[in-house]
């Protein structure tokens, strides 16, 4: 830094000053315009919800009104496919944590020829396309009987999520000093016990990245259910959504809105409350970096 | 489940991460017995996976080589390579193979990417409020479930929607975007929906430039896009092929965003390969042949899968 000093301190300094606040405004006036243009279908939910003559555009309503939100309410349109979103991805995402984090444990601690080639199995896992595999799984389960059971898709879903869950627990797990076990095993305790109460307690902020990406993974998660559930009332809302549009008649775009809001909150809240408690930018972005 | 290996000699002594060397004289029996019992914690997980995803693709394989049907399952027989040599010489196929490629190089390799680095820059230099305002949006458009995102951008494409409003306005030809350009739109939501992602890697990537080698360029008088090209891109570039790579994954198994907006349709106009592989297997009950094409997902998808890794090899 002092190298440049000296070369950038000779110059008059009202140029690089005024052409800095130049150069904000463009960043500014770009940036504006990408965001009104990412707004406008958000705006189009959030207007739409509270407007009682609803359509496809994004106009401020003449009157707001709650009714949306009250005709949504009811137990088969909002509260059961919400609750059997709950049931699936808690189920999945408790199933997924505890499967990765006993799994990352041996892999973090102790040395064996296995790490490398089975890090490397999960990598690879991580990236394969998901989508495509849900015809076999279909056939397999129709063959097994786990078809249209909720058990059968929380453990398909923990399945397809674990990958990237032992990935990130693992690295988590990393950077809980080795020597802080130590004590504990010398009083005795069994590796267990140590995972337990001193490893996942350090990294408490990893295990709620793997919990909350996982969870919202699978909240938002629609050819999953879709494939595997068949019964509309064991469905999650993220199909029943359809359900809109299903019926003859016309959509009620109003009572969408309302419901697309609700089933997104959750969601949205999460991510909002970890990105706070982690600082900016959300560690997922540093635990893919290149 | 007490494998716990003894402590040092003192007791605490720093033992610094690695093998606890056992003493070369017992080795065989009891340290297998204990390799065993430390692989355990890892077996819930390796049941998993063995059960409900190598199952799967193996069967997956299985299957794309016989005819099996949705309706009697007995009368599947082992075909070989028919259904693949179907595949290619079927016309919807080759459209579902163009349209995925038009879908993936659209949104993934020009929008998502140029946009999320375009985006990452800008902020570095905006005011306070606009990145965060920015960040915001960009951020809540990723976060939604996939579903949702498809309803906002059906109605934002509609004949009836936000963009032709806007359009007329601005006193510029509206028209049906989801009939005359239906695959343009979909590529236009998925940029819309994944743009956040290629934002976050971008902007910890640009962090990490030390801030002395853009600044001794600017004293050089490397002006913004002499800069962006000699200095930023080739200090990313790892970064770049990472995000890339992970855009393409992700955009060549969007089902639910085209799904919702157009089912695929008008005809097969936004047909892209996952959809291509549904219709096939559920509507049209050719289950062997819908896996035959989910199966050449796959393989593609582990190709680049695989040049991932090797992006990634230093960090394993």
């Amino acid at each position: 830094m002092p190298v440049t000093k000296s070369a950038g301190g000779a110059r008059a300094p009202r140029t690089p000053r005024s052409r800095r606040r130049k150069h904000r405004l463009a960043a500014d006036a770009g940036l504006l315009v990408v965001a009104a243009a990412f707004v406008l279908p958000l705006a189009w939910v959030v207007l739409s919800s509270v407007d009682p003559k609803a359509d496809l555009r994004v106009r401020l309503p003449d009157s707001l009104t709650l009714d949306n939100y009250d005709k949504v309410l009811t137990p088969e349109i909002t509260f059961t496919p919400l609750l059997n979103s709950f049931l699936l991805c808690g189920g999945g995402t408790l199933l997924t944590v505890v499967c990765s984090a006993l799994a990352a444990y041996p892999l973090s601690r102790y040395r064996s020829r296995l790490n490398r080639p089975f890090m490397l199995t999960i990598l690879f896992a991580t990236s394969l396309p998901i989508t495509a595999i849900m015809v076999p799984v279909y056939a397999l389960f129709v063959q097994v009987d786990l078809i249209d059971t909720m058990q059968g898709t929380i453990f398909f879903f923990a399945a397809s999520q674990l990958p990237f869950a032992i990935w990130l627990m693992k690295n988590f797990m990393d950077g809980v000093p080795k020597e802080l076990e130590e004590a504990a095993w010398t009083d005795g305790a069994s590796s267990f016990q140590s995972l337990l109460r001193i490893v996942l307690p350090l990294m408490g902020p990893g295990v709620a990245v793997v919990t909350v990406f996982s969870f919202v993974m699978m909240w938002g998660n629609f050819f999953v259910p879709f494939m595997l559930l068949l019964t509309p009332e064991q469905m999650p809302a993220s199909v029943s959504i359809n359900d809109f549009f299903g019926n003859k008649g016309t959509v009620v775009y109003g009572q969408l809105a309302a419901f697309s809001l609700l089933y997104s909150t959750p969601v949205i809240l999460l991510y909002v409350l970890i990105s706070r408690r982690l600082g900016g930018g959300f560690a997922l972005g540093g635990a893919v970096k290149g | 489940m007490t494998t716990a290996p003894p402590a040092g000699p003192g007791g605490v002594v720093k033992t610094p991460r690695g093998p606890d060397l056992p003493p070369p004289a017992r080795r065989s029996a009891p340290r297998a017995r204990r390799g065993l019992l430390r692989a355990l914690p890892v077996s819930p997980a390796v049941v998993l996976l063995a059960l409900f995803m190598a199952g799967p693709i193996g069967y997956c394989a299985y299957i794309a080589f016989t005819d099996l049907q949705l309706t009697g399952q007995a009368e599947s027989s082992f075909i070989g390579f028919d259904n693949f040599r179907e595949a290619f010489g079927d016309e919807r196929f080759l459209n579902a193979v163009w349209l995925t490629l038009v879908f993936t190089v659209l949104s993934s390799l020009i929008g998502q990417n140029t946009l999320g680095l375009a985006l990452a820059s800008l902020m570095r230099r905006a005011s306070k409020p606009v990145r965060t305002v920015t960040g915001a949006v960009v951020i809540t458009a990723w976060v939604l479930p996939e579903v949702v995102a498809g309803f906002l951008l059906y109605a934002f494409f509609r004949r009836e929607g936000t963009l032709n409003a806007v359009l007329d306005f601005l006193h510029l030809p509206s028209q049906n975007w989801m009939f005359t350009l239906p695959i343009l739109a979909v590529s236009f939501a998925n940029v819309w929906r994944g743009t956040a992602f290629s934002m976050l890697v971008y902007s910890a990537a640009l962090n990490e430039i030390p801030k002395e080698i853009t600044e001794a360029a600017e004293v050089d008088g490397a002006g913004g896009w002499r800069r962006m090209w000699h200095i930023t891109l080739p200090m990313i570039r790892r970064s770049i092929g990472t995000n890339l790579m992970l855009n393409t994954l992700q955009t060549l198994s969007v089902f639910g965003l085209i799904w919702v907006m157009t089912r695929g349709g008008p005809g097969n106009r936004s047909q892209t390969l996952p959809l291509f592989m549904y219709e096939q297997a559920f509507q049209k009950s050719m289950i062997g042949y819908g896996t035959a094409v989910a199966l050449l997902l796959l393989v593609v998808g582990s190709l680049f899968s695989l040049v991932y890794m090797r992006l990634l090899r230093t960090e394993v």
